[in-house]
């Protein structure tokens, strides 16, 4: 293998000269300033290309794509860096990847002219099917797995390995896992998320693209239909059994909370990680068609929560706080003791909260003429405890006859970034 | 080769670039438009000035057609546009150097040339420095001695497989299959590029009959000699052997006479005096062989019977290889950008070649592909990914076509 020297790579798209340096900030410049007020303000206009549909600021103190109101839609990606990769061929690929992902999500082509505007003897740079569309909400949003770090053989192939978050380690099993190494785990990820498909799918795309012969897609994941909201502005989804889903997520608009489940804060460690989060992701397939068979009844003394208006089945509203205390006929409690609302909430977790931001799927079928359906499960935590904490309480849950896990990963999500920097710098410093 | 690799056969050829320094944009506003007919090819205007000449073709008869701009012998095809389907609309750009040419549709795409015209195009060649021409000389010379010699040792080592295939030498031509293959695989852009031959040499069964042609060529004869079992299938899930037995002595015969006819067609094609290939056929042909090795030969889907596809994977990476090789000092010449990539494409070769040594090596044989993993095939996909790419922008350098805005 010939490892390129340093003064040979030259970036792919600086090779072009189609994207000058600093072109991407300058694009989105007035957008980036504003970046600290998004997850309170939401929505901001277009800025360059956006068409007047919603645009989120790429820079900021948190990366877009967390606390920024759920959008309908997500291609999810995660990646393996290349064996023949090196520490500066790996900043090379992110200092690429910010740059795209700060047009991209200002509803640009990847580089200035990129999809036609190109030679006509080369490929363009831009694939070109969001050529049209706007920005449509789209984030995106990156994170580190274990391997970047340390990879399988324990090598430190990027000089990372002292700098690893401790807590970034792989999950471990839990009830009900039936995991896929093929459908797990990885050494970057990319969560883009947009209110139009396409959209979400030119970022994954061209990304990809990007990095091909520095890191190759290990798997990715589409998901519609957001199941949960992350702003009280959005009324709570459905998932594919039928509830809402995300009632009582975090939201928001929940500040010191958001400190408190959400954000690595500067007094935590590594330092490198401040503003940004753990970031777990699991597939779960949801056995509809089993669930489908079960009686309005029980389906609500699984979950706890009544199916329409998704009340806490010990009375009131959506929103009113379920009283797990509560009883009724025979002092039997109003919410069952395995019901998923009891054993999911934090007051069950030692007050462990997360800010879940999953997606409905549907792949297919399988082999049994069952929808390859479920839920891509998706969170943000300060730490990866509390994630850990939570689906170790779930072991008794009653939902788990109709759920199985198949695909696991976990993410340390870098800080915001700044303009003329790339996403994680501070992890290389 | 692939029903794809066929298609894209007519880009190979489409631009026959007199070498220009710089290329502009086509522009669309000057269009001269083409009404196209089952008996008629009227081109509205019958000059132009040099450089990038762009038709505007459109398509009023009943089937499907093409356009083509022949040299002033009124032979050689300097440009075509093929498959203009009835009611189609679609621009065809020309490169054309000062001189006399004639233009001409072809209906249905067989047959003599329809509405036979003359075409002047006026003014200055672009300006081509001495050493950018030199260079450009000097590729072009160099892929067309390696076309020669790859056609050359593919002549003797077909009839050599050949007979002893229709002698019944079951295991004599099965050791000899995959090194048959090389010289072929190395050059199979330039062999697609004459049409009808390509597919009577290297068909795979599935785009046979999807195509409708009699099967035959390397994949009728592996099969022979790698016969399905009851209850296999061809790649494309079909039953191996429904519409398939095992040739007779004579068919045996017929296919490996006709294999050897045609591979001498091939040959004396390339050693014709008056054949040539272009500055962008040499680039175009080195990305079409990482094509295929994408394509066909990373899904197992070209040696289906015989396994052997990691010797095609590295013929085609070889070929590609000698083809960058022609250019790259043009490619240099181009600046620091062309020096970039001409640094990258060589890593990546260096790259891909070592990944597909841990398998064997032409010499010595490889493994056959039944035996990668998904893993093993998914690091290779990798890394041909990481040539194909840098690789892609090499026409575009060599050229030395400029940007369409300043840098």
């Amino acid at each position: 293998m010939t490892e390129p020297r340093p003064a040979d790579r030259v970036s792919r798209r600086a090779l072009l000269g189609l994207l000058g340096a600093g072109a991407a900030g300058a694009a989105v410049g007035a957008a980036g300033a504003a970046g600290v007020a998004v997850a309170a303000t939401g929505t901001i206009g277009a800025a360059g290309g956006g068409g007047g549909a919603s645009a989120y600021p790429f820079f900021g103190a948190h990366q877009a794509g967390i606390t920024t109101p759920a959008q309908d839609r997500l291609h999810f990606a995660a990646f393996d860096v290349s064996s023949t990769l090196d520490r500066t061929g790996l900043i090379e690929l992110l200092t690429e990847w910010t740059e795209a992902a700060a047009r991209l999500t200002q509803g640009l082509e990847v580089a200035e002219g990129g999809a036609t505007g190109g030679s006509d003897y080369a490929p363009p740079v831009d694939t070109g099917e969001a050529l049209g569309l706007p920005a449509s909400g789209l984030t995106i949003t990156f994170g580190f797995g274990p391997g970047l770090f340390t990879d399988a053989s324990g090598a430190d192939r990027f000089g990372l390995a002292a700098r690893r978050p401790a807590a970034l380690e792989p999950l471990p099993r839990f009830q009900g896992d039936a995991l896929q190494p093929e459908r797990s785990g990885g050494d970057l990820c990319i969560q883009a998320c947009a209110d139009d498909p396409q959209v979400a799918v030119h970022a994954i795309r061209n990304l990809s693209r990007i990095a091909f012969g520095r890191a190759s897609l290990r798997w990715s994941q589409l998901g519609f239909g957001r199941t949960s909201s992350t702003s009280t502005s959005q009324t709570t989804p459905r998932n594919l059994f039928g509830f809402k889903d995300g009632t009582a997520n975090l939201k928001a608009e929940d500040g010191s909370l958001l400190d408190e489940q959400v954000w690595v804060q500067a007094s935590d460690s590594p330092a490198w990680l401040a503003g940004g989060s753990y970031l777990v992701a699991r597939r779960i397939r949801m056995i509809i068609e089993n669930w489908d068979r079960v009686q309005l009844g029980e389906q609500e003394m699984l979950v706890g929560r009544s199916k329409g208006e998704g009340a806490p089945l010990s009375g009131g509203t959506e929103f009113s706080e379920p009283d797990f205390e509560a009883t009724g006929v025979a002092d039997k409690p109003l919410i069952d003791t395995n019901a998923h609302v009891r054993l999911a909430h934090h007051s069950s977790n030692g007050g462990a909260r997360m800010l879940r931001r999953g997606y409905n799927f549907v792949d297919g079928n399988d082999e049994l003429g069952r929808l390859d359906a479920g839920l891509f499960f998706l969170s943000f935590q300060r730490t990866p405890q509390q994630f850990i904490d939570v689906q170790t309480s779930l072991a008794a849950d009653g939902l788990n006859e109709y759920l199985k896990h198949v695909g696991s990963a976990i993410f340390a999500v870098p800080g915001g970034v700044r303009e003329g920097e790339f996403v994680g710098q501070a992890l290389f410093a | 080769m692939t029903r794809r690799a066929l298609a894209a056969s007519a880009a190979v050829t489409a631009l026959a670039l007199a070498l220009t320094g710089c290329v502009a944009k086509a522009d669309l506003a000057s269009a001269i438009p083409v009404e196209i007919t089952d008996d008629g090819c009227a081109v509205a205007t019958a000059t132009a000035s040099a450089g990038a000449v762009t038709f505007s073709l459109a398509n009023a008869g009943s089937d499907v057609n093409e356009f083509e701009i022949l040299a002033e012998d009124q032979l050689r095809i300097v440009g075509e546009k093929e498959n203009v389907t009835p009611g189609q609309e679609v621009e065809f750009v020309a490169q054309l150097a000062p001189g006399t040419y004639y233009t001409a549709c072809k209906f249905q795409q067989v047959g003599a040339p329809i509405g036979l015209a003359e075409f002047t195009v006026t003014g200055e060649a672009s300006a081509v420095s001495d050493d950018e021409q030199a260079l450009a000389d000097q590729a072009v010379t160099e892929y067309l001695g390696y076309v020669r010699s790859q056609a050359a040792e593919l002549l003797p080592a077909v009839e050599a497989f050949a007979a002893a295939y229709a002698a019944g030498d079951d295991e004599t031509a099965r050791s000899l299959f995959a090194a048959t293959r090389v010289p072929y695989e190395r050059i199979e852009p330039t062999a697609e590029a004459f049409g009808d031959l390509d597919p009577k040499i290297d068909f795979r069964e599935v785009d046979a009959v999807a195509d409708g042609l009699d099967w035959t060529g390397f994949h009728r004869i592996e099969k022979d000699l790698w016969p399905p079992a009851a209850g296999d299938l061809n790649s494309d899930g079909q039953d191996a052997l429904a519409d398939w037995a095992p040739s007779t002595h004579e068919e045996r015969q017929a296919f490996a006479d006709g294999l050897v006819a045609d591979v001498a067609e091939l040959h004396d094609l390339v050693t014709a005096d008056d054949f040539s290939v272009s500055l962008d056929a040499i680039s175009n042909g080195a990305i079409a062989l990482l094509d295929e090795v994408a394509a066909g030969k990373i899904t197992g889907e070209e040696d289906w019977w015989s396994g052997t596809d990691l010797s095609d994977f590295a013929a085609n990476v070889q070929g590609a290889g000698v083809a960058f090789g022609a250019v790259r000092t043009l490619a240099e010449s181009k600046g620091d950008d062309g020096e970039a990539l001409a640094a990258e494409i060589d890593a990546q070769f260096a790259a891909l070649e070592a990944a597909l040594s841990e398998y064997g090596s032409l010499e010595s044989g490889f493994v056959n592909y039944a035996e990668l993993t998904d893993a093993d095939k998914k690091a290779l996909s990798d890394q041909v990914n990481a040539l194909a790419e840098p690789l892609s922008q090499l026409t575009h350098t060599v050229l030395g076509v400029a940007e369409p805005e300043a840098r």
